[in-house]
């Protein structure tokens, strides 16, 4: 378990950090009129940090899916493990992705790759089972289940259509 | 009418001017604040062009800056945050005041104001600036850093220490005995206490009073409240300001977020006018016999606040950098310094030379103290290059 630390700024908000395997502070520092700060500490001042970045709400969703998408891949890797063959990825929906704008039965993915897209990870929000009507956008990430070559067929289709 | 008119060009000049300096001050890093002051010193009396005629609205307005300086500070932190803030870091709040409070004192009692000017000229020394450390630290990226809660919870103390002193400045700058000024700290920690208590049990009830979801409802309530509670404060000789101090602490939650939004742009235009103020009834030409006073103060109060940053960082486990960055962090002085030392000549229970040494000293500090917070890691980091060089090869 991470162990997240929670110190009040009077005057400012709060600051949440924990400390990673690797020594370094990371956290958020969230100010009273709610945007906040993504921060990382210096490595050889671990008191200090070494970039204080400003996110907006968009950012921190889409930061949040680049660092979601793969613990929720983890975890259905972890529970597909004892069936054998059978492998889950995530794939990006590129911004220029043909798909961008159309809905989840327009890429055909099952019948073209039997691959199957069990969950859509947009702005840290995960929506689980999407129906063939769910509109994808670009930044999209799509959590797939499938053979290796049905997957990168899939990766393939959502890039070139 | 002709004089209105004259009136309305001079003070437009004058914002004007003085939107440039605030630029330029934040172009070079510093606060705009010792720009305001010498903006004053240059239009006052014995300055190079007398302004007149627009003195009945600058000085109403320059004491409508310290009540909305005074509530402000007030509503920076919540009354949770000053408790907190009290018995976590009174050790350090102590030798804050001791380290910082001293050489004032001491430099008033050589020039021989008394113990009335050493009380003021105390505070002016002790007393950090909020505004300018709370600009720095974020332009610096350091409110994530390690020692900054540290900074930020001496300013707490000295906020709280605010509340006690000036009440204690304003009885003894009115001229009362010893008994009258030992009633007056007894006073007045009953009456900070009975705000904590009613901003910690009923800062809703308080809050209620003068919120509204209307913002011009909200701001008109706020204003009029401070300036009610302001006023009565003076009538009752306990001082504009800290009734305003008071009813910004009493005020919470919420509202005092809201609040603090509302009255910033306010509260900068009114300081604004309230440093030129000071300035121009500041005699330019008084202050170069006080100069050398006011940079002795400046280099030992620089090290006593660095000194203080230090101390109260490494009771936290700082490491010897983040102590170096907690000292330069506290050691610009401003707005409250100008504040109290304006209540001392407004009094005129000090010697006139107070608001020349003030003037010079916050000139020196407001520009000292960014600049001190920027050098310091690379003047930390050549310190320890040159002890460790000759005793064994640097480090890669």
């Amino acid at each position: 378990m991470v162990n997240v630390e929670v110190t009040p700024l009077p005057g400012i908000g709060t600051r949440q950090d924990f400390v990673s395997r690797s020594g370094r502070r990371i956290g958020v520092v969230t100010y009273r009129d709610g945007h906040f700060d993504l921060i990382v500490s210096k490595h050889d001042d671990p008191d200090s940090c070494v970039a204080s970045i400003p996110l907006t709400t968009d950012e921190s969703g889409a930061l949040a899916n680049l660092l979601g998408g793969p613990q929720l891949v983890a975890k259905l890797q972890e529970q597909n493990r004892d069936v054998p063959g059978v492998d889950t990825r995530q794939l990006p929906l590129a911004q220029d992705s043909p798909y961008d704008g159309r809905t989840l039965g327009d890429t055909a993915l099952r019948t073209r790759t039997a691959v199957s897209v069990v969950a859509v990870v947009r702005a840290g929000t995960v929506h689980p089972s999407p129906r063939p009507d769910f509109t994808l956008g670009g930044g999209d990430l799509l959590i797939t289940v499938g053979t290796s070559e049905g997957l990168a067929q899939a990766a393939d289709v959502l890039d070139n259509g | 009418m002709h004089n209105t008119a004259i009136s309305l060009i001079e003070l437009g000049a004058v914002f004007f001017g003085l939107g440039i300096l605030g630029r330029l001050a934040w172009k070079i890093g510093v606060s705009p604040i010792p720009l305001y002051l010498l903006g004053g010193l240059a239009f006052g009396a014995g300055g190079l062009v007398p302004l007149e005629g627009i003195e009945p609205f600058t000085e109403l307005s320059g004491e409508i800056g310290v009540v909305l300086l005074l509530l402000l500070l007030g509503l920076e932190y919540s009354a949770a945050e000053l408790v907190t803030g009290l018995r976590r870091s009174w050790l350090a709040g102590v030798l804050d005041i001791v380290l910082n409070a001293a050489p004032g004192a001491a430099v008033a009692f050589l020039l021989g104001w008394g113990p009335v000017g050493a009380l003021a000229m105390a505070g002016v020394t002790y007393i950090s600036s909020s505004g300018i450390i709370a600009k720095v630290l974020g332009d610096l990226g350091r409110l994530g850093n390690r020692e900054t809660p540290v900074v930020l919870s001496i300013l707490v103390f000295e906020d709280l220490a605010m509340a006690l002193y000036l009440p204690i400045l304003t009885a003894v700058l009115a001229g009362t005995t010893l008994l009258g000024g030992l009633t007056a700290v007894g006073v007045s920690l009953i009456v900070i206490t009975v705000v904590l208590v009613v901003a910690l049990k009923f800062g809703r009830y308080v809050s209620m009073v003068v919120d509204s979801p209307e913002p011009e409802v909200f701001l008109l309530r706020l204003l009029g409240a401070a300036l009610l509670v302001a006023g009565l404060a003076s009538q009752l000789q306990v001082s504009a300001a800290v009734g305003s101090f008071l009813l910004g602490i009493a005020i919470s939650g919420s509202t005092a977020e809201n609040a603090t939004k509302l009255l910033e742009p306010l509260r900068d235009l009114f300081a604004a006018v309230f440093f030129v103020v000071f300035g121009l009834n500041t005699d330019p030409r008084s202050i170069p016999p006080v100069l050398g006073y006011a940079i002795a103060l400046a280099v030992i109060t620089t090290i006593t606040k660095l000194a203080t940053g230090w101390f109260a960082a490494q009771r936290q486990g700082i490491a010897r950098m983040g102590r170096a960055r907690a000292g330069a962090a506290l050691v610009a002085r401003g707005e409250f310094s100008i504040v109290i030392a304006g209540l001392a000549v407004a009094a005129g229970a000090v010697d006139g030379q107070l608001a020349a040494l003030a003037t010079a000293y916050v000139l020196l500090m407001a520009i000292l103290g960014p600049v001190a917070a920027r050098v310091v890691e690379p003047a930390a980091r050549a310190m320890q290059r040159l002890a460790t060089r000759g005793s064994a090869p640097a480090s890669p």
